[in-house]
Formats: C-alpha cells, structure tokens, sequence
C-alpha cells in the first residue's frame, strides 16, 4: 500500500551486555583461627602480616591520645577562667562592678584616690584609663604606618626588596617585650625628653595634653610610642595578608578601567581586604592591651589620672606586674586577680572578633606559613 | 566635561598617586628605621659589654663591678627545657588531631579558634592563673606548690607553648600531599604507624622550626616569670625553689641605677636576640626552601 505509513515493529534483540553473575566471595577466614593453627592454604604472606598483631587497639588509643592533645587547649582556657574567677571572688564581693569605674575619696585629704593597698581600698580606674590610652596612642600610631608599609610590601615594593623587608618586620615581632623595654627606658625615653616632648608642650600645651609638670619623659607618650612599634609588625603582616588573598583580577580589572595604581588599591584591593584590615588592627589592639615588660618599663606605674600624655600613669597589666609577688594582703591580691580576669576576658572578646574577621577574608585561599 | 577639566583631573589623579607612593616608602622608612636602630643599638651595647665572664659568673653584689649572668643562663634553659618538655609533645599532639583526626569537623575547628585566641591571651594572664595554680594554691602532699619555684615558671612557659606549637604543627602537616599519606596506608601500615612515621616525619623539619619558634618565644618571656620563677641571684638547679632567669634578670637590671648592671642587661639582651634571630632565620629557610615539596 503505497503512501501509507506502515508500521513495522522491529524487534531489537536485548544487546545490553549481559553482567556476569558475581560469585559469592568465599568466606573470610577466621583471623583468630588462622593466626593460631599453620594450615598449608595460608599463604606466607598473610601469615606474616597476622604475625603483625592487630593494629586497630594501638589506633583507637593513639586516635584518643591526639584527641585529648586537642581537647588540652579548652582545658587551658578553663583552667585560667576558674583560677581567676575563684581568685577574685573577695574584691568582687567587696567592690562589684563599681571596681572599674569607681574612685573613693580620701578620707583625710578628701581627694579622689584609687589604689590604697594598705587601707584595702581598691579602684581599677587608673588601670583601666592607662590601658585604653596608651593602646589608643599605639594604634593611632602604629595603624596608618602599618597600613602604608603593606602598600608598599605588597603593591610597589621591587621583588629584591620584598624579601628582606618582610623578614624585618617579623624579626621586629619577635624581638621579646623586655628587650624593648631595655631600649626604651636607655634610647626613646631620653630621646622623647630632651628633643620630642619640648616641641609637643610649645607646639600643643594649649590643648591640655602635654604640660611640663613630669619631666621624666616617662609616661603615657613613651608608653604608646613603644606599643606602637611592637604591635607594628602583627597589623602589618596580616594586612598583608590579607592583601594578598585579594584575587588578581581584580587589580587588573580596575586597572584595565584606567586607573592610576593608588586608584587600583583603593577600589581593587583595600576595598575588598577592609574587614581583614580590621581584624588585623583589632588584633594589634588586642596584642597592645595585654603587651606588659616594656609598658611597665617606661609608664611610670603611678595610679593616677592625668589628661596630660607626658605624666606617669600605670596600666592594667603593668600594675599586676608591679604589685603581684609583693601583694601584702588577701584582699589586694584578689583586686589584682580581678584586673587580670578583665584582662582575659577583654583580650578573649577581641581576639575572637579579630580572628573571625580575618577568617572571612581569608578563607578561601590556603592557610599561610608564617 | 570639558578639556581643561579633564587635563586638570588627570593631573590631580597622578599627583595623588605619586604622593600615596611617597607616603607609603616614608611609612616603611619610618618603620624601618627604629627596627634598624634598636639593632645596631642592642649589638653595639651588647657586643661591647659581652666577655668570657658574662657566661661563667654569677651576679657580683651591688658595688661591685664584674661578674655575669651564668645563673641566669642555667636557669633559663631549665625553665625551658621544663616548658619544651609539657608544650612540645601536647601541642604536637593537638597539631596532629587538627591536621589528621579531625580535619574539617566542628570540634577541630573550635580547638583551632580557642588556640588562636589562646595564642593572643596575655602572658602576664598566664602567670597569674600559674600563680593563683600553683603557687598560691597549698596542696598538702603534692610537691612545687606553696612557693615561688623554677617548676611553677616552667609551667606557665609551657603551657603558652602549646597553642603556638599546635598551630604551626597542623600548619606542616597539611603541607603533607595525600599521596604520602595513601602510599603508607596501601602498604598496610597501622594508621598511628603512617601518621608518626610517614607524615610527621615528612613534616619534621617544618615541625621542628616551628618548635623552635615557640621556644625562641618563651625565651624572652618575662611577664609570666616575675611571681612564678621569681628569680634567684645565686647558683641554684632546684625546680622547687625561686630560680634566676634571663629576661626577668634583664628586666631588674634595667631598673637598677648601677651602670654595670645596665652593662649586663645589655649583654644578656644580645645573647637573647641572637638565639631569636637563628630562630626566626631557620624557619624562614626552611619554609621558603620548601623541603615539604620534594615529597610530592
């Protein structure tokens, strides 16, 4: 029947390849059995691998060993966490939160006074001042330095230089607080009083942070001058680094726009690496806020406040230092542990503020060696 | 836009790039410089203040002139040896679970964080716990407590050891190829076998620098040893008893108003930077030579 459709059914022959049966595996043998009885069908080396022993008693306790290693880490931070609060449980009870923003008045000259160990008053105000001052100095310091100097190492610096440059910068880390200190109190602080501090009082006195009532050179300025260079080197590796994990297409993006190479790291780079950069200064200020030898060395450690940046002060950490070994009473010790609990705690929260931080800007490219 | 415009912005914009590429070679020459002055500083003081009695004496009393600092170097490296011996093993250890056991899972990752914010704790905080721990603290029966002690120092050092050698440890071991870690294994080795024998051991040089480093650090740890080591100025090997260290005798010599003794804390300063800078340089050699590559 011509143009009709016809419909022919063909049959296609099932060509899948047929899967060969697969043989039920022969049974394993009994490890225990075999490793006792010498049969002819145990082939040498099965026997010498049973000789062996069995391994998986050995890997679950070295697997719970390593576990525990791990787990050593939580148990520090509590371990410091009980001591502390146990320890200043009696300032707590006494003084309670006002500690750290109250004074007391002097009950013969009726002037504020904070820190009378023999009286068993306490206030952690000064303390608390110092603390926030000098590390505002370093970081005011210390930041646009650091911040430039990445720039520089990341974005202009000739490759001869780089190298050489950033092992500097992480000797600087290294170099231990005391020794610091050490230059401090025989090079900055002599330097600050003969040529810097007369300068700031004739150029600055009028706004009322630097007047000439201490002429030591000892102080809040030589405090924050010399945190400023120690937490230098942590802001400006990890602005670096972060940096660094800034993708290269988008330098040569904002560049094939036309822009100038100033214009390519603002856009390009800082751009995307801010919250880094950040998380790097609030891990600089976490570092300046703990940072103890050279502070205690050149601050002067009395507790008082002064507007002036020139006159002694103490810090949080510089008093525990002074103070701690010699603590003449029940009562003094415990205020001090009480500032040393502040200071865990303060350093815990910016420190895990910093890490997250940098944690977001980071982790997507593979973990750095420092 | 017009074209005197547009030529006065260009300029403009050249004119900011070339002043922030000024600005920024004055920040690296401003942080530069103290870093350079600090050290021809310490090596000018310290080489001219270091002899042959500095490392064989021990302190003169006040007024006289001479003597060294041997005790202080003796009880330095017991303090440390102490350390190394609590923060080198533990921390290797929690390397090894980061790195091996536990990678990618939420617990490895708080160990992770909590040894980071560790890592930033201050080290007078350590001391304190240390204190309050040990010293303070008066367990019947149970020996180094009560007092000041070299053992209660040695704590403390050791335990702000271990969150550093933690990390650089996990650090090297995920420098470690797969490969290596398959090859052991294929072959049959028990698993705590290939990953001491085979990936640590592929590791080490980097493990050991990185150990290095946290000892380097603790070395010049004054903070956490004011109450807890104390410091002695006499001969003295005792663990149980206040022991004289480096820093913290850098540290009281520094404050002293006797120039002899300025002489000395110089001198101990240059002994402990150089022992810093080897450490920094050898970490620096043997992570930027890669000797991890070759395994892969």
């Amino acid at each position: 029947m011509p143009g009709s459709l016809v419909l022919v059914t063909v049959h296609v022959p099932d060509i899948r390849i047929s899967q060969p049966q697969l043989q039920p595996e022969p049974p394993i043998p009994d490890i225990q059995k075999l490793a006792g009885e010498s049969t002819s069908d145990v082939s040498a080396v099965r026997k010498f691998l049973l000789s062996r022993g069995n391994s998986s008693i050995a890997d679950a306790v070295f697997h719970w060993l390593m576990v525990l290693c791990g787990l050593s880490i939580f148990a520090i931070v509590a371990l410091i966490a009980v001591e502390l609060v146990l320890r200043s449980q009696l300032s707590w009870q006494k003084f309670g939160l006002s500690f750290f923003y109250q004074a007391f008045t002097d009950p013969e000259t009726h002037l504020p006074m904070f820190w009378d160990p023999v009286n068993e008053h306490f206030s952690a105000l000064p303390f608390v001042y110092g603390t926030l001052v000098s590390s505002f100095l370093a970081l005011l310091i210390s930041v646009p330095l650091a911040i430039g100097l990445a720039i520089f190492l990341t974005e202009m610096c000739p490759l001869a230089l780089r190298g050489p440059l950033a092992f500097l910068t992480e000797l600087l880390a290294a170099i231990p607080s005391v020794i610091y200190g050490l230059w401090a109190v025989f090079v900055l602080v002599p330097l600050l009083r003969t040529h810097v501090n007369p300068f700031l009082i004739h150029a600055f006195g009028w706004t009322g942070l630097f007047n000439d009532e201490n002429p030591t050179g000892l102080g809040f300025l030589s405090a924050g001058v010399i945190l400023a260079i120690m937490i230098l080197p942590i802001i400006s590796s990890l602005t670096r680094e972060v940096m660094t994990a800034v993708p290269y297409s988008q330098r040569e993006a904002v560049l094939a726009l036309g822009a100038t190479r100033w214009e390519m790291i603002r856009m390009g780079v800082l751009r995307n690496a801010r919250i880094g950069i950040v998380g790097g200064i609030i891990l600089g200020l976490g570092r300046a806020l703990g940072e103890t030898m050279a502070v205690a060395m050149v601050i002067g450690n009395t507790p008082e406040i002064h507007r002036s940046l020139l006159s002694n002060g103490s810090t949080m950490s510089a008093v525990i230092a002074n103070e701690y070994a010699e603590a003449v009473s029940d009562m003094h010790f415990s205020a001090l542990t009480e500032i040393g609990l502040a200071l865990f705690i303060i350093t815990i929260i910016v420190n895990a503020l910093a890490q997250l931080l940098i944690w977001m800007v980071t982790r997507g490219t593979p973990s750095q060696v420092h | 836009m017009n074209e005197e415009k547009f030529k006065f912005r260009s300029r403009m914009r050249a004119l900011t790039d070339n002043s922030v590429t000024a600005l920024s070679i004055l920040a690296t020459v401003i942080v530069v410089a103290p870093l350079v002055a600090i050290f021809v500083y310490l090596v000018y003081k310290g080489a001219s203040s270091l002899n042959l009695d500095f490392f064989t004496q021990i302190p003169k009393p006040v007024g006289e002139t001479g003597g060294g600092m041997a005790n202080a170097i003796w009880g330095s490296a017991l303090l440390l040896l102490l350390a190394s011996t609590i923060g080198v093993p533990v921390g290797i250890g929690g390397g090894i679970f980061l790195a091996e056991y536990g990678r990618g899972t939420k617990l490895a990752n708080a160990v992770r964080f909590t040894a980071d914010v560790l890592n930033g704790v201050p080290s007078i905080v350590m001391g304190v716990a240390v204190y309050a721990l040990i010293v303070k603290a008066h367990i019947p029966f149970l020996p180094f407590t009560g007092h000041f002690s070299g053992f209660s120092g040695g704590v403390a050092l050791g335990i702000m050891m271990i969150p550093t050698v933690c990390r650089t440890t996990e650090e090297m071991l995920l420098m470690v190829p797969h490969a290596v870690r398959e090859a052991a294994l294929g072959l049959g080795v028990p698993n705590w076998r290939s990953v001491l024998s085979i990936t640590v051991k592929t590791a080490s040089p980097g493990i050991i620098t990185g150990c290095m480093l946290a000892f380097a650090r603790v070395a010049g740890e004054t903070a956490p040893l004011i109450f807890t080591a104390l410091g002695n100025s006499f001969w003295s090997s005792n663990l149980n008893q206040p022991i004289a260290a480096l820093p913290l005798q850098i540290y009281v010599y520094a404050l002293s108003p006797y120039d002899d003794w300025h002489r000395l804390a110089w001198a101990g300063a240059l002994v402990l930077i150089v022992l810093i800078v080897l450490a920094v340089s050898l970490v620096r050699y043997v992570t930027s030579r890669g000797v991890l590559k070759g395994a892969s």
